[in-house]
């Protein structure tokens, strides 16, 4: 370390600085450009407001093409949410979800966690940034439109009652890269983005799902390309 | 007969003198007309003038390039309306890898063909060994619900927009006596006339149509619009035999049979755009997409194709 000199130091905190803002604009234009989606701003407008967004959950490429489909203002402030064993499984996963994405990463068992995963989107929420998340948890691969969706977001809501939660509705992902396939399919997908809900006072987490899961459906439904 | 020099200016000439005029009379509709708001058959209009200064830019750059700019522009051609086409099938899981076929495989390799000029093959190829292949990669994932409508609708969706449009390249490889290298004519011949049809059968549905063909189909599609069309069609491909190794009375004639053609093959397509519930093709790409521009060119390349080759070619 003594002996590298200014010029070195500096070139590669530019590395550092420059690599991750690189991909990640590689990574925004080849979702775009296969996926030939453009966001649709049904229920709310891309507003700087602290946000989680969250979606429906058929592929891999939901996460990116959310991501990618925030403006880039907003895309700086929003955290993905994932999980610990896919992302930390591989040293690249982890280049690509800890600098370029800027992720949360949580352990989804609840065995191989001290701290509960909850606590640790609650924590990045109140640093000020937006979350993106799953809230059916896995990826759907069944013919229903939506799993049972997790009750995390529930508790999520509960520690910050004063976040926009916006419905994500994604058509086609799922067929573009269904699980366990490795090449995808360039079919056209959409991604809309609907009516933004908060946490009521004294809500229960069964109504509160509930509308949660409503408010998907409904994106879903005002997302449909009509006669 | 004209050199093959002059043909080019008279025709690039010509086409330009044409899109400057639509353009100019485009706008003064609008604004004189409309007085600037919406209205249903100007915006149209203007939409079709937009796209076809994108078609004459893009075909002008190909023919620059010469013939593998020909077949790269219809490759992309054939990609955008099979992604158009495929993102409304409705496919399952288990289709992926016919899928993965379908656009990385079975379409380049037709336009292979279509380059080395391989007749025999590039006319078998989808109808026979894409048809008899591809359900065999989805029959393996042991999912049958609903079998016959996926595979048939990667079928179709293989025929018309990879298939049929390979043909447009395709009129490149003909060789037509006392005709040489002037082939591009014909692909410029087929695009004027389809697209003459289709403004004068667009006018003329609006202006005097009465009688619905298939309304529940394609409400759009009158008989009075489809007499106007047929007819400028056929006025424009005498006019434009100069351009053609047809006599007047034979452009007449191959005029006829390519906007007949074009107009029953798009109203099949017609029907299975709404069977699958979209107004237009390009419905997820936000506004007008490829398939709905080419659709009836796509329907007609073949028909074109077989007519030239039987009569012309040697």
């Amino acid at each position: 370390m003594i002996r590298t000199h200014q010029g070195k130091m500096g070139s590669t905190e530019i590395c550092r600085r420059l690599v991750p803002e690189a991909i990640s604009w590689a990574l925004t234009r080849f979702t775009r450009l296969v996926t030939g989606a453009q966001a649709r701003w049904i229920g709310c407008a891309p507003v700087p407001v602290q946000r989680v967004y969250f979606g429906n959950h058929n592929s891999h490429a939901d996460f990116a093409l959310i991501w990618a489909s925030l403006p880039a203002e907003l895309r700086r402030v929003t955290r993905p949410v994932a999980g610990a064993d896919y992302w930390n499984a591989s040293a690249i996963k982890r280049y690509i979800i800890h600098e370029v994405l800027h992720g949360v990463v949580i352990e989804r068992s609840r065995e191989d966690s001290a701290v509960e995963p909850v606590d640790v989107m609650a924590e990045a929420l109140k640093a000020g940034g937006s979350l993106i998340v799953f809230p059916e948890g896995t990826r759907n691969t069944t013919d229903e439109l939506l799993l049972p969706l997790k009750s995390g977001i529930y508790f999520l809501a509960q520690q910050c009652p004063q976040v926009e939660f916006v419905p994500v509705w994604m058509d086609n992902l799922g067929r573009l890269l269904p699980k366990g396939e490795i090449v995808p399919v360039p079919l056209l997908c959409s991604i809309s983005f609907g009516t933004p809900l908060q946490l009521q006072p004294a809500e229960d987490k069964d109504s509160f799902i509930g509308r949660i899961r409503a408010a998907l459906l409904a994106t879903k439904e005002s997302a449909q390309p009509g006669e | 007969m004209m050199s093959h020099l002059q043909t080019t200016w008279l025709m690039a000439g010509g086409i330009l003198a044409l899109l400057v005029l639509a353009s100019v009379l485009g706008a003064w509709l609008k604004l004189k007309v409309a007085d600037g708001n919406p209205h249903s058959l100007i915006d149209s209009l203007n939409i079709r003038i937009r796209a076809w200064w994108a078609m004459t830019i893009a075909i002008g750059l190909a023919l620059l390039v010469g013939r593998v700019g020909v077949l790269i522009l219809f490759a992309f051609v054939s990609f955008t309306a099979l992604r158009e086409f495929l993102t409304v099938a409705p496919t399952r899981r288990g289709d992926h890898q016919a899928l993965v076929m379908a656009f990385f495989i079975v379409l380049p390799f037709q336009y292979f063909l279509v380059g080395v000029e391989w007749y025999g093959m590039y006319s078998v190829f989808i109808p026979v060994y894409a048809f008899l292949f591809l359900p065999i990669l989805s029959a393996v994932k042991s999912d049958a619900r609903n079998f016959l409508e996926r595979t048939g609708t990667i079928q179709w969706a293989l025929m018309i927009t990879v298939f049929c449009i390979s043909h447009i390249p395709a009129l490149l490889n003909l060789r037509i006596p006392g005709y040489d290298g002037r082939n591009v004519f014909l692909i410029v011949f087929l695009v004027l006339i389809i697209q003459s049809g289709d403004i004068f059968h667009h006018v003329c549905s609006r202006y005097f149509g009465r009688h619905q063909i298939a309304p529940q189909v394609s409400p759009n599609k009158t008989a009075e619009g489809f007499v106007g069309g047929t007819a400028s069609a056929v006025v424009l491909g005498m006019l434009l035999s100069w351009m053609t190794p047809f006599s007047v009375t034979e452009a007449a004639l191959v005029s006829l049979a390519c906007t007949l053609m074009g107009f029953f093959g798009g109203l099949a397509l017609s029907a299975m755009k709404r069977d699958r519930g979209v107004r237009d093709w390009g419905i997820m790409a936000e506004g007008y997409g490829m398939l709905d521009r080419v659709a009836t060119v796509c329907v007609v390349a073949p028909v074109y194709f077989h007519i030239v080759r039987h009569w012309w070619s040697a």
